[in-house]
């Protein structure tokens, strides 16, 4: 790049307003911690109910999953996350939202083109490297223990 | 590189124009000039079609406004933002209009303005043109950023799609001007096509700043062919929004030009942007096209201005260049509109 665009590059930056990082923290640690306080809510629950801590732990991301999708799908839930930014985007309700809000969009395209074909197109690069990053783990932990 | 605008051989006058417009853009400032608002699926089932719909609506509304039938219009000039152009293709199918597409981004509406008078000022055969194009917030979104119900935050430099259609009707057919029922018809004296221009700026949300450079370019091109800033009531751009146009006019001012006192910006106009979260302003081919057609061009038919350039603004991207770490170009076509006075049009020239 040369001189006059890095320049210019520069002076646009410079004079571009930026978002408002410190009312972004607050709004996300507040509405990403009312998520996490919920859902240890919804763990004494179900544990009440009789499940052991895997199982109340798995029926938390179950339903966390579940109301973000039916919050997408009813249109509600971007809303929401355009105040609570990294709030609802850290939790497992901002993957879910990746997932579902595609679908949803997808949707005229046909269910396997359209759906099928582009669910994963926000979530995919997690999955991939998630499933990666875990592959080598393993090898490592493997070769931790036997070597 | 040649500095002289290009003007039309015969007078080319403006003889019709329709707004179709989305319910945000309704609520805004000058909602009520529009002519036809829906709701944004506009009674379809996909966000493409809508747009189609869009296109078709404003198309016919011109025509009827200018009392004009298909077989009377020798061409039509439509593009928008949408993968190969579809929603102008489905849109004009039930036209029998010969048919060019055009793409030039957000700049569409002064591309087609621009050729359209040419076309029917050239002494070419062709006579009356009409000039369409459209864009629509969620087919955009869908292409360009993420899907609909995807929640995100937009930074403060960020523009907002506007869902709307304008369409343009031209002629240069003397007589065609008093089909324009107003006091003034606006009449395209020149214009000059933009030339793509590429500082570096690759942040797709701050528009603006990648397109302001290329309306400079243009502008200064313009000045230079023996004009003057003070020349005219208002200079208008597509859609820099408020980011692009500050940078507009601080980039012009270390030019020498002074434009602060006459520019607007159709981004800028189209939407009460603090009240409803629409951050930098309006943006797509859709935002100068309505912004054009039902507030522009009814100052200059009131008498209200009289002398205007209309600079189409671009940015000529697509999402795949863009993950391929390529910078955002721009681009800017001007269109010169006067207000013709209806007793100096030599009927039957």
């Amino acid at each position: 790049m040369n001189e006059d665009k890095q320049n210019y590059k520069r002076y646009a930056e410079g004079r571009a307003k930026k978002s408002p990082l410190l009312k972004d923290c607050i709004a996300a640690f507040l509405s990403g911690g009312a998520i996490c306080a919920g859902a240890e809510g919804l763990k004494t629950l179900y544990s009440s109910l009789g499940m052991d801590k895997t199982d109340a732990g798995t029926m938390v991301s179950c339903t966390l999953i579940f109301l973000t999708a039916l919050l997408t799908g009813l249109g509600i839930f971007d809303r929401i996350a355009k105040h609570a930014g990294a709030g609802t985007l850290v939790p497992i309700t901002g993957f879910a939202n990746a997932v579902s809000s595609c679908a949803v969009d997808a949707k005229t395209e046909g269910f396997i083109l359209g759906v099928g074909a582009k669910i994963f197109t926000i979530a995919g690069p997690v999955i991939v490297y998630g499933i990666s990053a875990g592959v080598v783990y393993g090898v490592i932990y493997w070769c931790a223990a036997y070597v | 590189m040649n500095p002289q605008a290009f003007k039309p051989q015969k007078r080319v006058f403006i003889i019709g124009q329709a707004s179709v417009v989305g319910q945000q853009e309704r609520m805004g400032p000058i909602g009520d000039a529009f002519d036809i608002s829906e709701k944004d699926d506009f009674g379809m089932d996909t966000w493409e079609k809508a747009e189609a719909e869009m296109q078709r609506l404003a198309l016919g509304c011109a025509m009827s406004k200018a009392g004009l039938r298909e077989g009377d219009i020798d061409c039509m000039l439509a593009g928008d933002l949408i993968n190969q152009c579809i929603s102008s293709n489905f849109g004009l199918l039930d036209y029998n209009i010969p048919y060019l597409g055009l793409y030039g981004a957000c700049s569409t509406c002064a591309e087609g303005m621009l050729l359209g008078s040419l076309l029917c000022g050239g002494g070419t055969g062709v006579t009356r043109c009409a000039a369409v194009t459209s864009s629509h917030y969620c087919s955009a979104e869908r292409q360009f950023r993420f899907p609909l119900e995807y929640g995100g935050q937009r930074t403060p430099t960020a523009q907002w799609t506007v869902t709307g259609s304008g369409a343009f009707l031209l002629s240069s057919i003397p007589e065609d001007a008093f089909r324009n029922t107003g006091a003034f018809i606006p009449e395209i004296v020149e214009c000059m096509p933009g030339c793509a221009v590429d500082r570096g700026i690759s942040d797709v949300n701050n528009m603006g700043a990648a397109m302001a450079p290329s309306a400079v370019n243009t502008l200064k091109r313009y000045f230079e062919s023996g004009h003057s800033p003070e020349e005219f009531d208002w200079i208008v751009t597509g859609d820099l929004g408020s980011e692009g146009s500050a940078i507009l006019i601080d980039l012009m001012h270390a030019e020498g030009y002074n434009i602060q006192r006459n520019h607007r910006d159709c981004g800028k106009i189209i939407y009460n942007s603090e009240a409803t979260d629409k951050h930098a302003g309006g943006s797509g081919c859709g935002c100068s096209a309505v912004v054009m057609a039902a507030n522009i061009l009814t100052n200059i038919m009131k008498g209200t201005v009289r002398d205007i350039l209309f600079l189409g603004t671009g940015a000529l991207m697509n999402p795949m260049s863009l993950n391929q770490k390529q910078s955002i170009p721009g681009i800017a076509h001007l269109v010169k509109i006067t207000a013709a006075e209806k007793s100096e049009i030599e009927v039957g020239q």
